[in-house]
């Protein structure tokens, strides 16, 4: 991987480091119990041309151990949560007695592809959603359900077991059309230096990654394997509350989790992923 | 913390007489360590799977003790002979009494 | 409180040297070791502990103990606060004297693991992990 050649000067320059120890595999294959063949490293889309080349998963950029426990669904705890979720996707709430199956049958075959063009325009409600944005809009509307907590447990447990079931699937979100003011939006916001350290995504995961930051190995910040089980966490986490941990990293006050800048940005980020497969639920550090 | 506790155990289907085998457990559990501290600053008390114990057809196979140091959701990878065609069982015992169980049937041909 | 100039640069010098050190056995590692081994001389070899040198999160790394003909093995991590991890008792039907798990490391300390052997006898195996504490909490 030739990636981290000649990176533009930041002020913050200091704060990056070389590798200085060899521990990641970035060669390695992501191959999912023995047979699914995940795409790790991608073309770069069209619309990142001068910015990078070529995609690559956060897994590359993880230390061996780690990588190991996505290589089998067995070992990756992640996938307790999808089991929750299939219980969830089954069970019957709200006013209306209505579970998702009720609606939208058997997952593994209406929730194919799903999670890999969303965020998505809906034109009926005139605003780009988020899976969980979905959800909640169906369980209010045709469940009579509350809707979940965006970011918590249940919702993080019922978008992973959607999101498996496109898991090998090329990332594909549309950019064009009506979704793209909040694409730029969210484009914006990528390249807006937030916080006392001024950080923006890119400083970190365009120009830097491959370097390390303290400790941290820098990824492209691709968010193509969300929710992602974290070890640090012991647990999923969305990618808005990544999101708002990147930014409060950089000493700033952060967006909310489901705001609107957040799904502008989760659109944008997506996008970057394009071609990657989803690896949804993935495992890191 | 015994609700939402889901076991996952992984054996092969079958084996030849006398073979060893290798078994995986996974199981969603806190284990609240009680060395953290909730918002407000107060110790979280302890709440571990303390042990775990595989049989095979009333034979022990391996019996762990465990301490909070075992990471949330605790796996375990380990060997068993198969003598015969029969039945694995599988239990984990909690700080606060309940007992979570799974079995898998082989069979030697 | 008011912390001069070099009041506070002496605080931070403390606080990487305390930073760096890897974290210390302590007197319950030993009473750890006194309960499961009865006081008894340790030997080594024919115990193998793999762990890996580097951990990328503390909460969860990977270990495997393995120990030939043990009757149990015993695992601490000598930097917990806790020392003790688990013990892996084996059967009659144990296909082989091994065992992983996933254990908690509060930073960079030694692993170290004791089998107890069907003779009666003992013998240990250790291994320096390095924790990384990353920029990003996340």
């Amino acid at each position: 991987m030739t990636k981290t050649t000649l990176k533009s000067a930041l002020a913050v320059a200091a704060l990056f480091a070389g590798a200085t120890v060899a521990q990641a595999d970035e060669s390695a294959q992501l191959v999912i119990n023995g047979e699914i063949e995940m795409v790790t490293e991608a073309p770069a889309a069209a619309h990142l041309e001068g910015a990078l080349t070529t995609v690559y998963s956060g897994w590359l950029f993880r230390d061996d151990a780690t990588q190991a426990i996505q290589m089998d669904d067995f070992d990756n705890p992640g996938m307790l949560y999808v089991d929750q979720g299939a219980e969830m996707w089954a069970t019957a709430e709200g006013t209306e007695g209505k579970s998702c199956a009720d609606c939208h049958g058997d997952a593994s075959e209406s929730m194919v592809g799903v999670s890999a063009t969303y965020p998505k325009w809906n034109e009926a409600a005139g605003e780009v959603r988020t899976v969980t944005m979905q959800v909640n809009d169906c369980r209010e509307s045709r469940m009579g359900a509350e809707p979940y907590k965006y970011g918590g447990d249940d919702i993080n447990a019922l978008e992973a077991y959607i999101g498996f079931q496109s898991r090998g699937m090329p990332v594909n979100v549309a950019i064009d059309g009506p979704a793209a003011e909040t694409w730029e939006q969210g484009r914006d916001l990528y390249y807006t230096r937030f916080g006392q350290l001024e950080l923006s995504c890119a400083s970190c995961h365009e120009q830097n990654y491959g370097n390390y930051i303290r400790a941290d190995h820098l990824s492209q910040g691709q968010i193509n394997g969300f929710p992602v089980y974290r070890l640090k966490n012991a647990g999923l986490v969305s990618v808005h509350n990544r999101f708002r941990g990147c930014i409060r990293d950089t000493r700033a006050e952060t967006f909310a989790v489901g705001s609107p800048e957040f799904v502008a940005l989760e659109l944008y980020v997506s996008s970057r992923g394009n071609g990657l497969s989803i690896e949804t639920p993935s495992v890191r550090q | 913390m015994a609700d939402n506790v889901t076991p996952r155990v992984r054996v092969p289907r079958d084996a030849t007489a006398g073979e060893v085998i290798t078994i995986k457990t996974l199981i969603s559990h806190q284990m609240e360590s009680g060395q953290r501290k909730d918002g407000d600053g107060n110790l979280i008390p302890r709440s571990i799977i303390n042990r775990f114990v595989c049989d095979f057809n009333g034979q022990n196979v391996i019996d762990i003790t465990m301490e909070p140091a075992i990471s949330t959701n605790p796996y375990f990878e380990f060997q068993a002979t198969v003598p015969e065609s029969g039945t694995f069982s599988f239990t984990w015992y909690d700080d606060d009494g309940s007992v979570y169980t799974d079995s898998k049937d082989i069979a030697v041909g | 409180m008011n912390f001069t100039r070099r009041d506070t640069l002496l605080l931070a010098l403390g606080a990487s040297a305390a930073a760096m050190l890897p974290m210390r056995a302590s007197a319950a590692v030993e009473d750890n070791i006194a309960a499961f081994t009865g006081g008894a001389d340790m030997g080594e070899g024919g115990l193998t502990l793999v762990a890996p040198e580097i951990a990328e999160n503390g909460n969860t790394v990977p270990v495997e103990v393995s120990a030939p003909g043990a009757v149990a093995i015993m695992l601490l991590a000598a930097g917990n606060p806790n020392p003790a991890v688990g013990t892996f008792n084996f059967g009659p039907l144990a296909g082989a004297q091994s065992a992983s798990t996933r254990i908690r490391l509060a930073g960079t300390q030694e692993v170290v693991a004791i089998a107890k052997m069907a003779d009666g006898s003992f013998v240990k195996a250790s291994k320096e992990v390095k924790v990384t504490i990353g920029g990003c909490g996340g």
